[in-house]
């Protein structure tokens, strides 16, 4: 099932769902013809679609808001907090292309400060699947809930099939002694990919699909913790207010000041456009730079 | 302008949609929205920037900004049928070598400043319009919008606050190509009648053909002449995807990646060849 069939056959079976979108139909492409006067496009006016989403909340509904993660968190950003925030309403925020996923577009295109911003918003829940089947997985429990939250899509097919989605869980790919890695979104193939070069090379590694970061899942972080001689999160984001932060500060709620947490992610600099796999390449996020640098932290952390 | 003057700048726009359709090759590009504004871009270059050569930062220049972005593909084509960038560095698009990519980035030489996301260099450029008015200084402050951008409630407040504030040096184009990504304006959020709108705003409006460099001409010396502290506004009507009838006015041809082979056949068609065969999915959005 894709993105889309699932966002289709929800709101046929629920006439509260109206799907809107500030002319980014890649999306939802067969939208206008399947959901007819439930489809909504406003134009390239991110700001108005929240504020509308809003208004058609307080009526009942349940807006499924689509555009560009960066111009739907951050265009609207002030509406969202305000009108959705403030509010408390259902209103679900699907932002596409977030992260690396937004390859030659340039840093205006860049989402890497989503996740710190969308979680920063009280009540407000933020939820990064790995890729299209870890999508339609995770978001029935997202878009069934009362909740305003925000959804960094990744509808890209991925070649692992996971679990059933236990709402506000991670899903625990493996456990590992020598090192856990933290993963969210897009990377989570790259990560796969790293954690069986690093098996190769003899080390014990887990892996964690962290699915939801906002409620996020503290007893799977802090089990980590304890059980592994090192943990990095990774991530296509800032590595102010991401999943590094997160993992900060639930290890510091739990007094758990071991074992070092090495953070892969953008520090303070938006990154080189380019052609994704270009990109990653430089960055330092294909699979093998990953296990690259993380072989590395671990020969300086490692016992 | 003189026939001699015209035939040379029609030359110059012919290379420019060459380079063009060299960047949609592999990786893509935003190929109609780039087509439509070559003679606009190329115009305002030959007739209205006036720059430094030996100072680009000279604070006296004039100032071209691009606030749809994702027409830099012929930006960069202009720059280098001027000289300004070496032709070379084309084919370093979506490299992360270079800073070539879908929307401008300021370390190109020329480039004013960055844009991509829609609506917000009118503002920018209002605040560059009143320093230059603060200073008492001459420069031209033009804009270059696309039509769908004007959506975006930024547009509109950015007119209301330079008309307060008399930025008659500040000339907002808009490349009226007809379309937003994927659909007509008109048929989402119709912009018509779009002259009364930027009159109702208190902006002084033209509307031209935007191909047609005599009509370029009038209306940037209309406009130009002109005093009484209102914001110039020239409603350039065009053709998306302008010079390849497979592609113009097409709601398809929005984002277009092609093989070598396709972007060899579109040459031959730009040139007045036969229509190119296209057989590579073109992207409906990006």
């Amino acid at each position: 099932m894709t993105y889309e069939e699932l966002l289709i056959s929800t709101a046929q079976k629920d006439e509260r769902i109206i799907v809107m979108t500030a002319e980014n139909r890649a999306l939802v492409r067969n939208a206008p013809r399947l959901l007819g006067n439930r489809f909504i496009d406003t134009g390239i006016t991110e700001q108005t679609m929240v504020g509308m989403a809003s208004g058609l909340a307080l009526r009942g509904r349940i807006p499924i808001v689509h555009a560009l993660a960066p111009f739907l968190t951050m265009r609207a950003f002030e509406f969202i907090r305000t009108d959705v925030g403030i509010a408390h309403l259902p209103v679900k925020l699907s932002g596409y292309i977030p992260g690396f996923l937004s390859d030659g577009n340039g840093p205006t295109h860049q989402s890497i400060e989503d996740v710190a911003i969308m979680r920063g918003i009280p009540g407000m829940e933020v939820y990064c699947p790995a890729d299209e089947d870890d999508l339609v997985k995770v978001l029935p429990s997202v878009w069934g809930n009362a909740a305003p939250a925000y959804v960094r899509i990744n509808h890209k097919k991925g070649s692992f099939e996971h679990s059933a989605y236990v709402p506000g869980r991670a899903e625990v790919v493996s456990k590992g002694k020598d090192v856990t890695l933290l993963v969210y979104g897009f990377l989570f193939g790259n990560a796969m990919q790293a954690k069986e070069l690093l098996e190769e090379e003899g080390l014990s590694v887990g892996l964690v699909n962290m699915r939801s970061l906002k409620p996020v899942d503290e007893e799977v972080i802090v089990e980590a913790a304890l059980g592994s001689g090192l943990l990095v999160t990774i991530e296509d984001h800032l590595r102010t207010g991401g999943l590094y932060s997160i993992v900060a500060e639930v290890l510091l709620r739990h007094r758990v000041s071991r074992p070092a947490v090495v953070p892969l992610a953008l520090e303070e600099r938006w990154f080189r456009p380019g052609l994704l796999g270009e990109v990653l390449e430089t960055e330092g996020f294909t699979g093998e730079r990953i296990a690259a640098r993380i072989k590395k932290a671990n020969s300086v952390y490692a016992k | 302008m003189t026939n001699a003057l015209s035939d040379t700048l029609k030359a110059t726009a012919m290379r420019v949609r060459e380079h063009i359709i060299r960047m949609a090759e592999g990786g893509g590009c935003f190929i109609g929205a780039s087509l439509s504004c070559v003679e606009i871009i190329v115009y305002l270059y030959a007739r209205v920037i006036r720059r430094n050569a030996d100072n680009p930062d000279d604070p006296e220049r004039d100032y071209l900004f691009l606030s749809k972005g994702h027409d830099v593909p012929t930006l960069y084509g202009t720059f280098a049928e001027m000289g300004l960038l070496p032709i070379s560095r084309l084919s370093h698009h979506l490299s992360t070598s270079d800073h070539i990519y879908w929307h401008p980035n300021r370390q190109i030489p020329g480039v004013e400043f960055h844009s991509g996301s829609l609506g917000h260099l009118p503002s920018v450029a209002a605040g560059v319009a009143l320093d230059c008015k603060l200073r008492g200084g001459g420069n031209r402050i033009v804009v270059i919008t696309g039509d769908g951008e004007l959506n975006e409630g930024s547009v509109w407040e950015s007119l209301l606050v330079a008309n307060a504030y008399g930025l008659d040096n500040l000339t907002i184009v808009v490349d009226r190509n007809q379309f937003q990504a994927n659909i007509r304006t008109e048929d989402l959020v119709p912009l018509e009648p779009l002259e009364d709108k930027f009159r109702a705003f208190g902006c002084l409006v033209q509307r031209i053909d935007g191909h047609d460099l005599g009509e370029l001409e009038r209306a940037f010396e209309t406009v130009l002449e002109a005093g009484g502290g209102k914001v110039r506004v020239i409603i350039a009507d065009t053709v998306r995807g302008k010079g390849l009838p497979s592609i113009e006015a097409r709601a398809d041809r929005w984002f277009c990646a092609f093989t070598r082979e396709e972007a060899g056949m579109l040459l031959e068609e730009l040139h007045g060849h036969k229509e190119a065969a296209i057989e590579s999915e073109t992207l409906v959005v990006r």
